[in-house]
């Protein structure tokens, strides 16, 4: 019993530690950042293209299928309260609110996430950011926050594109397929979407931008400069981010209600 | 062999003019290591480690693997800190400077990683260009002839739009060694150097470390096990064992000199003070199972 609260206190502190180095580590990257975006903004746009548009099709055909999904449901579900015609709507708010940028995140994890940390952490290994260090430059600066940058610029888009491609899946499934009416298909979606709820997408998108960029960087940087090292840092970065980006999509969701 | 004078003779800086507004004077004795210890964990690798390396020389560092000698580089250059003892560059204890100060100091030095450590997402041009790009405010005009210049030196002129991951791992120990001089540091710091270089790259690189010592009157540091090509180029040499300075001399002085371990080293020697095998428990017991692990 005794070992088991020691291990507990062991495993707070370090937790404790370890968050606080976390804070402070964003911190460091935030106070470099007006200096690249205005400085160097050429190594924040190619690092937009990295996480961006290296990502664009798996968001783009997993945005079709979410949205094909949540078309055939909503049809199925709302056709037996003859409210079938509401799909649009259901679909939409769906999107915009919450599946848009909590799976559009999951994926950046998976994709972009684990991309970086691997980079990052190989860079590590080989010892490139140590050859940066002796070089009198900064690997913060010169590596971390252009792809923590890129990370957050291209997340908001990716998850506008991804809700796009959703409605247009939805469309097909419903419209095209289910017969729904096109008119009230889109009536429907136009009468329920508030500017509110565009802006809780938003500043999910935002959110989850910052935490998924940070976390794989943040992993990347403070892997173990082994193979396994790396391994499990880009392991740890998408189990962090899953969870980080869940727990924060309730807690803004709950905010926001 | 080169072509042309890569490196023309010039008069080295008696005052340093101030980066970042940060100046560190210069001192006769470039780096000078008073009473070092440092350890990993229960292992200690230095212990009141004591050497001076003078300005304008070049001192090899040497001793068995295992013994620390690119942790002593490290810690130099400080990308590790000691947990006792002080590092004095040009006088200064580089434990009391900020990030600032570090940097300043830092580019000071061209370091060559054991690794070559070329950032694999830049060419062999952009990778020797990356501290002028980082530091200077030049032409790219500019740039190309400094960065071409160095690429030539190395012998790799040619290689200049290759990525490094087409390079040999020599080649690319060659291309950061260009890199290394490319901001003409007052202290170059090689790791390793001639790991994996063919007797023809090895003979020139050598004669390139002397060329650069002499022409630029710049101070050079060399870790390597190559006991005989150490020998024709370094001007003092120690020889670092069990955590501290063994012997200490001209290549022909350790050469000469009586000490067991020193002649172990120098000559190659399988049998003397340094065990070629780690500790072990005993090896008939072990192969018969009747060890008590």
């Amino acid at each position: 019993m005794r070992t088991l609260i020691r291990d507990l206190y062991n495993n707070l502190v370090e937790f404790v530690r370890t968050f606080g180095a976390f804070q402070l580590f964003f911190l460091r990257v935030l106070s470099h950042a007006p200096q690249m975006v205005f400085g160097r903004p050429g190594l924040v746009v190619k690092q937009i293209y990295n996480a961006g548009a290296l990502s664009l099709v798996i968001i783009m055909v997993c945005g079709f299928f979410v949205g094909g999904v949540l078309g055939l449901q909503g049809y199925s579900n709302l056709a037996r309260f003859n409210a079938a015609d509401s799909v649009g709507a259901l679909v939409a708010l769906a999107l915009i609110k919450e599946l848009g940028p909590v799976i559009t995140a999951l994926l950046f994890a998976g994709r972009a996430g684990t991309a970086l940390s691997s980079e990052i952490g190989l860079m590590k290994a080989t010892d490139q950011l140590s050859a940066m260090e002796m070089m009198a430059v900064s690997p913060v600066k010169r590596v971390l926050v252009p792809r923590f940058l890129g990370g957050v610029v291209a997340m908001p888009l990716l998850v506008a594109i991804f809700t796009c491609i959703g409605l247009f899946g939805a469309h097909i499934v419903a419209v095209d397929l289910l017969s729904v009416d096109v008119g009230a298909f889109w009536q429907q979606m136009q009468l329920s979407v508030d500017m509110e709820d565009i802006q809780e997408g938003v500043l999910k998108s935002f959110v989850f931008g910052i935490v998924a960029s940070l976390l794989a960087v943040w992993e990347g940087y403070n892997a173990i400069p082994t193979a396994e090292g790396v391994g499990r840092a880009t392991t740890r970065t998408v189990v962090i981010t899953a969870i980080s980006v869940l727990i924060l999509d309730f807690m803004i969701t709950a905010v926001m209600l | 062999m080169l072509g042309h004078p890569v490196f023309p003779e010039q008069e080295p800086h008696e005052h340093q003019p101030a980066v970042d507004g940060v100046v560190i004077e210069d001192s006769e004795n470039v780096i000078e290591i008073r009473d070092l210890m440092y350890s990993r964990g229960a292992r200690v690798i230095f212990k009141n480690l004591n050497l001076t390396i003078k300005r304008g020389e070049i001192t090899a560092l040497m001793g068995p693997s295992g013994t620390g000698k690119t942790t002593l580089l490290r810690l130099i250059t400080r990308q590790l800190v000691p947990q006792h003892g002080a590092i004095l560059i040009n006088g200064v204890d580089i434990a009391t400077l900020n990030t600032r100060e570090l940097y300043v100091l830092r580019r000071r030095f061209g370091m060559l990683f054991q690794n070559g450590a070329l950032l694999t997402d830049l060419n062999v041009f952009e990778n020797v260009a990356f501290p002028l790009r980082e530091h200077t405010k030049l032409t790219n005009r500019l740039i190309r002839h400094v960065v071409l210049t160095k690429l030539h030196a190395v012998g790799l002129r040619g290689a200049a739009d290759m990525m490094p991951a087409e390079l040999s791992g020599g080649m690319a120990r060659r291309v950061a060694l260009a890199r290394a001089m490319v901001m003409d540091p007052e202290i170059l710091i090689y790791d390793e150097p001639f790991v994996g270089l063919d007797p023809i790259s090895m003979g020139v690189i050598v004669r390139l470390v002397r060329r650069m010592n002499d022409a630029l009157g710049i101070t050079s540091i060399v870790v390597s096990h190559d006991v005989a090509e150490v020998s024709t180029v370094a001007d003092r040499s120690y020889l670092i064992s069990d955590g501290k300075v063994a012997a200490s001399g001209s290549p022909g002085e350790l050469s000469a000199a009586n000490s067991e371990l020193v002649r172990q080293f120098m000559h190659g020697m399988a049998d003397g003070p340094v065990a070629f095998h780690f500790d072990a428990p005993d090896y008939e017991e072990q192969l018969l199972g009747r060890d008590s692990g």
